[in-house]
């Protein structure tokens, strides 16, 4: 049996201010694949993650495109956080807990690693003056009521 | 995002209420500061975080940010209720070595 996808796709500018609402779109967006309240919180913690690297070290200085792309399969979301800022010199180093280009300005240097705790894959890809790529799976634990419904048919 | 506080005993509570994330800190940031200001000889000062529904990395660096302004008035931190989800953020980043829970 097919497993039953979903796409989404959401463009903003790189405001502050739009980080509630990419929030509430995730959140919105996972709710068919009946995922528990911690692993909800999970998915919106980590996008918030993401897109705070657009709107702080991707656009410092000018206002661009945020995207986030979302797609479901079964019991599993796969999103995509993309922006055409400043990227990012050392992956490596970016990624290490505590690590921050911005020490002066109350940055914990914890983005990455909570995204890479909350979540069930991280991969980040990213070329200097031309943009980053954030990708992230999370399997849910529960699944969707149709699937339940399909794997019982097929015992029987 | 919204801030209570009360003076008990000469310990100042701070109640955070709302999301705290990188728009609504940088709008509170200067408001709080204001705040920490006027009890510069508080015995301690407490972050009740039972009403704050979100918070990320952002809202560590401001919570750490909070405690180094404090450090210098001599003024111990503290974090008191965080939601299980709020935990998780603070957990990570060993915090509470900074700022016990109470």
């Amino acid at each position: 049996m097919q497993e039953k996808t979903n796409k989404m796709s959401l463009k903003f500018i790189s405001l502050s201010e739009n980080e509630p609402f990419a929030r509430s779109c995730i959140q919105a967006f996972c709710l068919p694949l009946n995922p528990t309240i911690s692993e909800l919180n999970d998915v919106k913690t980590a996008v918030s993650e993401a897109v705070t690297n657009c709107i702080v070290h991707a656009y410092p200085d000018r206002a661009g495109i945020v995207s986030v792309e979302a797609e479901t399969a079964g019991n599993r979301i796969h999103i995509k956080i993309t922006d055409e800022g400043n990227g990012i010199e050392d992956v490596t180093k970016a990624v290490e807990p505590f690590f921050t280009t911005r020490p002066e300005e109350e940055r914990s240097g914890m983005g990455f690693t909570v995204m890479k705790a909350f979540m069930d894959d991280v991969k980040v890809l990213s070329k200097p003056g031309e943009g980053t790529v954030v990708e992230m799976v999370k399997f849910f634990s529960s699944g969707n009521d149709a699937e339940v419904g399909e794997r019982w048919g097929n015992d029987a | 995002m919204e801030i209570k506080f009360k003076n008990v005993s000469g310990k100042l509570y701070v109640y955070l209420y709302g999301e705290l994330d990188e728009y609504t800190s940088r709008s509170i940031r200067g408001l709080l500061d204001n705040l920490l200001d006027q009890y510069p000889h508080s015995k301690a000062v407490v972050f009740n975080l039972a009403n704050l529904s979100f918070m990320d990395s952002t809202g560590l660096g401001f919570l750490i940010g909070r405690y180094k302004k404090l450090k210098n008035y001599g003024v111990p931190a503290y974090i008191e209720s965080p939601t299980y989800d709020i935990e998780k953020v603070l957990d990570l980043s060993g915090i509470y070595q900074i700022m016990p829970k109470i």
